[in-house]
């Protein structure tokens, strides 16, 4: 909503207030106002000129020498519009103005003719061209003949005006009018408001005469006043008028039309109106629409209407889409001369329907999905037929044509000043609430201590005690209310032990080396499912933005990938990524996807780059392998935790395990697949997934201290060669299986393939200690629990002994 | 003999003297004080002396022997310094090559933002809540005072599922299903969470985006309490300075509504381009639970009052870091995110 400031002077006295102290003012009590226009953009030397003298350039076909009276002097000044014309009045700036954007007339010469300034368009007064009369669309302005040479330009186009722009919350519909803007500046400045004086005479004929009017779905239109204007000059509306229009972002059209914009932004009530003779039947219904029914509106379209979408009708066919367009074959034109004024009242979810479903969103359909004042529909019907009658010289025939069902009882509300203050934490007093209510207008009484309240009709967001508690705060200020903290038991705060434990995965994978990312939940059908750890069926959008974001997903992988990809093309080619996260499976009972937290990570590159002393290490299987691990055991869940080769679509066939833990597959990990990786354009690129929920969810044994060994422990050595497919984990629990319970730790620290063992065949080296916390062992012991080691590895694994 | 011993002892310190390294010193020690050197030799022949001579020349024997030792001890203390020195010279490294880099990752900038707000809430007594990202209809607006066909469902247009299901536009549902659950019982939490909107991806608009929402009911809870409660919250996230002011707004959940604004942190409220001149930079929204919210949660209006806000960390990070483009907080370049692992200020 743009609010001029000249034009609010019409109704509350704001004359010597600085336009960015109103606007403080309206945004501290109510409304945010966005921005300050200064229509004048510091344009200076801009006057009225008269064109005595127009002849084309000897030289240029498209340019003009014209002779321009300019008040004090007549001087030439050539110009290229092609509307130009001898005897126009126009707006010339002269030698030494500034225009918009800091541009200065000088003094120049075209093709040898002097040209003492400009002859300017709107455009060039910076009026966007959309608001711009169809007329001078693509020329100049021509200014109306009263308008004296040499004056000021300026005042007379409106344009020493400051506009407010208002950014309206939707409960604020009541101040999408003048009138509204005008009751809450008058609320916070203590003024009362002039409303506009509404006098016209009516001619002896009646408008029910020409006129008869039927509604039939008075649920969706329950209001209906129609006035009828005969003998009417369609013309050019006066400038002030037309001024005003171009303030508040209309363009002008004709005076008639342009009168019931001027009323629609003055009251908020949309107008419309019809060309008598062409409505053509003297009728007018209003009705739901037939399935299919077509109209051609006034933006020349044709539209096919719903069974439920209400038209207005001349008892034969729709004559305009109530509420959002006029139709073609009624519009006002040049040639009218009876003209039928509709202000109506209709239901706001019809309009906020059918202005969706048409796809039209007008200045009327937003003011009618929001609920007009039911009190201004007669007032701004009768502040047309006033206007029509003094611009366009027509004669307003007595009376209405009407039919109102509307119920118009303002809504009641009781509350209590304590209430009120409770709510507040404040203490106002009965009298300054009263004060408040008065000065916005609001009839309240106070009886036996309680205020009690008519909202008006045109503030259909005043409803509950609420409404009032938030007209009151704001109306004596959010800067008075005090701080206080609340008073209440106080219940210890904190973090969950599931989010507890999600802030140390965190902590964990960040220490180990990891950045965290975040990356979208909606992916494209291809990579929804990719990588998962498990799948259901996928959760689809209704209608997508895109294909690329359309599903949510199943797995953190593909954009973990992706992340890996964008930053590997910018030449980072290390990068290790991890994310915490939603993936959405399925359908549970409720209807909704069962949500599950993973966590994930992406590693490639290199882990250590430390080139100058001869240390780097790119990322392999085991890296990552040891960071799940390390993150199980920050968790406590290291004891049980195994991983098992598996295979799964796009990882590498020999590189993948499933993270397993006490027989519970819990994620996956692996290297992605060659092939995968070169369409991603990675090299080298491994991740793990997890399902964080379950994870989290593992009871752990309490952490609770174990004695340092007070005896030595003893190790052993063992060097073994065994099948290549033998696993170290098989050999490892065969080791602890067989070593007893004097057996404390065992370690692989060589692992050799190749030259000197024989093919299909592996060397293996273990370094295992036995201790007892009771005492110190003796040679016998270990060796006795030894031999039983070795016994159990050739026999149970087939381990050849070596050394 | 006197005469002899005399001369011995200087031979011995000139040669102590001239040697220049530890294996010469060596040399000298075998050569005047082993078992096979001429002092050693002089006191073997101790025996061939007078009976009354023998004590003196003894004592003079041992008095040089002692002097030489002391002497040479001397020089090898010296000479093995000065061996250990070079050793140590040889060994200088130049500290001005690089050291090999502690690998350590870091939160993402906005996992810090919502950290750091959780960790103030906690500490006032708040606790954590969550709730899915998909959500019924009826939780994401409909218990919020937001029935089918309610104007302000247009301010945020959704991405639907089916008719009733949506991924949730904001992180409200939580507040309604917590307090579904609490079944009347007073309430502190603070709910973190993902939220979507169909919106363009643009600098200043991102589809998918992050809200952090306070809800707090009780008996008597007043708009002074949240007023209160922002201001400490303003200070802590904004340092102590700062200054809050609440602007009236509008809705649907809450009643009154109202934007806080904080002083601007950057120039102190004089103007400047962060706050556009103004001095002061919308922070957050909040208000007053709407009695239809508490209602339709099954608390009654008349006993229990509450105050609700929320935040958006993407742009108080962008606020408080100068991120200039929403989008980079989900391009995940490692040149962007790993900026946050330092301290501020
Ligand atoms: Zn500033």
């Amino acid at each position: 909503m743009y609010v001029s400031t000249k034009w609010l002077n019409d109704y509350v006295n704001i004359e010597g207030i600085k336009p960015e102290e109103l606007a403080e003012k309206i945004t501290r009590s109510g409304i945010e106002v966005d921005s300050i226009i200064d229509r004048s953009q510091g344009m200076t030397n801009v006057v009225v000129g008269y064109v005595k003298e127009c002849v084309k350039h000897p030289e240029a076909d498209k340019l003009n020498i014209c002779q321009v009276d300019v008040g004090e002097e007549t001087t030439q000044i050539i110009c290229g519009a092609a509307n130009i014309a001898a005897g126009q009045k126009v707006i010339v700036a002269r030698v030494g103005a500034v225009l918009p954007g800091d541009f200065k007339i000088k003094k120049a010469k075209l093709r040898g003719e002097e040209s003492n300034g400009m002859i300017c368009s709107l455009q060039e007064l910076a009026i966007e061209g959309k608001l711009v009369p169809k007329a001078y669309a693509e020329g100049i302005y021509v200014l109306p003949e009263t308008a004296i040479p040499g004056e000021n330009a300026l005042p007379l186009l409106g344009l020493d005006d400051q506009v407010l722009e208002f950014d309206l919350t939707p409960n604020r519909s009541d101040a999408l009018s003048m009138l509204g803007v005008a009751y809450e500046v008058g609320a916070i400045l203590s003024q009362g408001i002039a409303l506009p004086k509404i006098a016209y005479k009516e001619s002896t004929e009646k408008a029910q005469d020409l006129l008869k009017l039927r509604i039939d779905a008075m649920k969706d239109n329950p209001m209906y006043v129609a006035k009828v204007v005969k003998n009417v000059k369609i013309g050019e509306s006066p400038l002030w008028l037309q001024n005003r229009l171009m303030a508040a972002g209309v363009r002008p059209h004709n005076n008639v039309v342009d009168i019931t914009n001027y009323v629609l932004m003055e009251y908020g009530q949309p107008l419309h109106a019809f060309d008598y003779d062409r409505l053509g039947t003297g009728e007018i219904i209003v009705r739901l629409a037939e399935e299919g029914e077509k109209i051609t509106t006034l933006d020349d379209v044709e539209r096919t209407l719903n069974a439920h979408q209400l038209v207005i009708t001349n008892g034969k066919e729709p004559v305009a889409i109530a509420g959002v367009m006029g139709g073609l074959n009624s519009e006002v034109h040049e040639g009218t001369t009876t003209v039928v004024i509709e202000s109506a009242y209709f239901a706001p979810a019809s309009i906020r329907r059918t202005s969706k479903e048409v796809g039209l969103r007008s200045d009327a359909s937003t003011r009618f999905e929001k609920g007009v004042d039911p009190e201004r529909v007669i007032a701004a019907a009768e502040r047309a037929a006033q206007l029509i009658s003094e611009i366009a010289g027509g004669e307003v025939l007595a009376g209405s044509v009407m039919i109102d069902e509307l119920d118009k009882t303002p809504e009641r509300i009781i509350v209590s000043p304590d209430y009120i203050n409770n709510r507040l934490g404040m203490k106002i007093s009965l009298e300054e609430m009263l004060s408040i209510l008065e000065r916005l207008q609001i009839s309240t009484e106070a009886v036996n201590g309680q205020l009690v309240i008519d909202a008006p009709t045109r503030r259909q967001d005043l409803r509950i005690k609420e409404d009032i508690i938030e007209e009151i705060a704001r109306m004596y200020g959010y800067d008075e209310i005090p701080m206080t903290l609340p008073v209440s038991e106080s219940i210890p705060g904190g973090l969950s032990p599931y989010q507890a434990k999600r802030r140390i995965v965190r902590g964990f994978l960040e220490g180990a080396g990891l950045v965290q990312a975040l990356t979208y939940s909606l992916t494209s059908k291809e990579q929804a499912q990719a990588f998962a750890l498990e799948t259901a069926p996928v959760t689809e959008l209704l209608m997508p933005m895109s294909e690329d974001r359309s599903i949510l997903r199943q797995s953190l992988i593909p954009h973990l990938l992706e992340a890996a990809t964008y930053n590997v093309a910018r030449r980072t080619d290390s990068v290790a990524l991890y994310e915490t996260g939603s993936v959405f499976l399925g359908e549970e009972e409720d209807g909704l996807p069962l949500e599950v937290e993973h966590v994930a990570a992406v590693i490639t590159g290199k882990w250590v780059d430390h080139a100058w002393q001869a240390e780097t290490k790119t990322v392999d299987f085991f890296v990552l392998k040891g960071i799940v691990e390390g993150m199980m055991d920050s968790l406590g869940l290291a004891g049980g935790l195994s991983f098992e080769q598996t295979t799964i679509e796009g990882m590498h066939p020999g590189r993948t395990a499933n993270i397993v833990h006490n027989g519970e597959r819990i994620g996956l990990i692996g290297q992605i697949h060659p092939t995968e990786q070169k369409k991603r354009d990675l090299k080298n690129t491994y991740a793990m997934e997890m399902n964080l929920k379950k994870v989290l969810s593992i009871e752990t044994d309490v952490l609770l201290y174990v004695p340092v060994p007070r005896f030595p422990s003893i190790s052993r050595d063992i060097a073994l060669v065994v099948a290549s497919e033998t696993s170290a984990g098989t050999l490892e629990n065969v080791i602890r299986s067989a070593g007893g319970k004097l057996l404390k730790n065992v370690k692989l620290f060589d692992l050799y393939e190749g030259d000197n063992v024989e093919d299909g065949k592996k060397s293996l080296a273990f370094s295992l200690t036995y201790a007892d916390p009771e005492r110190t062992l003796t040679d016998e012991e270990v060796v006795k629990a030894h031999e039983k080691v070795l016994n159990a590895l050739t026999t149970e694994a087939g381990a050849l002994l070596r050394g | 003999m006197e005469q002899q011993l005399k001369e011995l002892k200087e031979r011995a310190l000139a040669k102590i003297k001239e040697a220049s390294n530890l294996k010469d010193l060596n040399e000298v020690r075998v050569a005047y004080l082993g078992k096979k050197g001429p002092i050693t030799d002089l006191l073997k022949g101790m025996g061939k002396l007078p009976a009354e001579e023998r004590p003196q020349m003894g004592a003079l024997v041992n008095v040089i022997r002692e002097t030489v030792t002391e002497v040479l001890e001397e020089r090898l203390a010296k000479l093995e310094e000065k061996a250990i020195n070079e050793q140590l010279a040889k060994e200088a490294i130049d500290v001005t090559l690089p050291g090999r880099p502690a690998r350590t990752g870091n939160h993402h900038p906005l996992t810090r933002v919502v950290e750091e707000i959780e960790d103030f809430f906690i500490s006032m007594g708040y606790e954590v809540a969550e709730g899915p990202e998909v959500e019924k209809d009826y939780y994401n607006f409909e218990a919020l005072n937001l029935p089918k066909g309610h104007p302000a469902r247009d301010m945020q247009d959704s991405f639907y599922i089916s008719e009733d299901i949506l991924l949730r536009t904001h992180t409200s549902p939580v507040q309604a299903r917590t307090m579904e659950a609490k079944g009347g019982a007073p309430i502190k939490i603070i709910c973190p969470g993902k939220v979507y909107r169909r919106d363009n991806d643009d600098a200043t608009h991102s589809h998918q985006f992050t809200q952090i929402e306070g809800l707090v009911i009780g008996e008597d809870i007043r708009m002074s309490d949240l007023k209160g409660t922002l201001s400490l919250f303003a200070k802590k996230m904004f340092g102590t300075e700062r200054e809050i002011r609440l602007r009236p707004s509008f809705f649907p959940f809450t009643e009154p509504s109202v934007e806080m604004d904080i002083s601007c942190f950057k120039c102190g409220g004089d103007g400047c381009n962060v706050c556009k001149k103004t001095g002061w930079i919308e922070i957050l929204g909040a208000g007053m639970v709407h009695p239809n919210v508490l209602k339709m949660a099954g608390y009654d209006p008349a006993v229990v009052s509450g105050f609700a806000f929320g935040m958006g960390p993407e742009r108080i990070a962008m606020l408080k870091y100068g991120v200039e483009d929403i989008r980079h907080f989900y391009t995940n370049d490692v040149r962007f995110v790993s900026q946050f692992h330092r301290t501020e200020a």
